[in-house]
């Protein structure tokens, strides 16, 4: 399986991870009542693609809200991230926050401050 | 006026208290995966007509999700119809706006058992400083213990984080078993 494509509804976000390019996307919300079960399958993958990786993986979280039950999972994530990054991929993880959404960028300060993997912390300005 | 005569229901005096204690919302009942679903749409859309500025109506609806998953997670069954011998987890909420502040009050059955450790988590976070909480919330994510849906112990903090607000609770003596727990976030503008 080289692509896993999940379609965003009104509590789970949309997942797109693309191992032949070494991209992943995780964009909109994330408010399930069972994060484990939701995260699963890119958990699966991303096992999968740390066996055979690519030299660079780019990974970008855009996520409007998310919550506490998911944020054990997006950390579980970008630990195996972290696991990835020193064995031979370079991750680059692309923070997404919309302007005046401190709580967010205090969200993705807070993983950056656990995971040992290039952070970037980039706003997205309103139309 | 209507009267409900096994209860004596005054549907009027109800409604009035609803309206003097700005209730934007209540809802009594089952707290099911779909209800949270309806419900959220439904303050989505409320803000969005009464033009809430961006960071307001995110801060609602943030602790919003977490108050009511924390009840939909840990409701303790009701002593009234487990007494009928029915399964019932049926919880309280209610969404207040006065002038520009925002609350949620919930309420819901627990275990006697529960109590005290469920005081002892909402007073020590209540003494936490903004630095200590945020230190805190990053202690516990990063603890590697997850509850069986990932959970984990987040909830309470997130909320006392993002409301900015000390969480005001009560407990209330129920039976031998069973006590009532009300919380009350107040949401800082």
């Amino acid at each position: 399986m080289e692509h896993l494509n999940i379609e965003g509804t009104p509590k789970t976000p949309t997942i797109k991870f693309d191992a032949v390019k070494g991209e992943l996307l995780i964009r909109g919300r994330s408010i399930p009542e069972n994060s484990i079960e939701f995260y699963k399958p890119l958990v699966d993958m991303l096992e999968a693609y740390t066996s055979k990786p690519l030299g660079n993986t780019k990974v970008d979280v855009q996520l409007e809200y998310f919550n506490t039950s998911s944020s054990k999972c997006i950390l579980d994530i970008f630990k195996r991230l972290e696991v990835l990054n020193s064995n031979g991929s370079n991750v680059i993880i692309n923070w997404h926050y919309e302007e005046d959404d401190e709580d967010m960028l205090e969200a993705g300060e807070d993983y950056q401050a656990i995971i040992s993997v290039p952070f970037k912390m980039i706003q997205i300005n309103e139309e | 006026m209507i009267r409900n005569n096994l209860m004596d229901l005054d549907i009027f005096d109800f409604y009035d208290k609803m309206e003097k204690n700005n209730i934007m919302l209540s809802f009594k009942g089952d707290i099911t995966s779909e209800l949270l679903t309806s419900i959220l749409q439904i303050m989505e859309s409320k803000m969005d007509t009464m033009e809430e500025s961006p960071k307001i109506k995110k801060k609602v609806y943030n602790i919003l999700v977490e108050c009511l998953q924390n009840l939909y997670h840990h409701i303790d069954e009701n002593p009234i119809a487990s007494a009928n011998g029915e399964k019932d987890k049926t919880a309280i909420f209610m969404i207040v706006k006065e002038g520009d502040k925002y609350s949620i009050i919930t309420g819901n059955y627990m275990y006697n058992d529960s109590v005290s450790m469920m005081k002892g988590r909402l007073e020590k976070i209540n003494a936490m400083s903004k630095d200590e909480l945020k230190e805190y919330y990053k202690e516990v994510l990063n603890n590697g213990e997850m509850s069986e849906k990932g959970g984990g112990g987040l909830g309470m903090i997130d909320i006392a984080r993002k409301s900015g607000k000390p969480l005001e609770f009560q407990f209330y003596p129920v039976d031998s078993k069973h006590s009532f727990f009300s919380l009350n976030i107040n949401i800082a503008q």
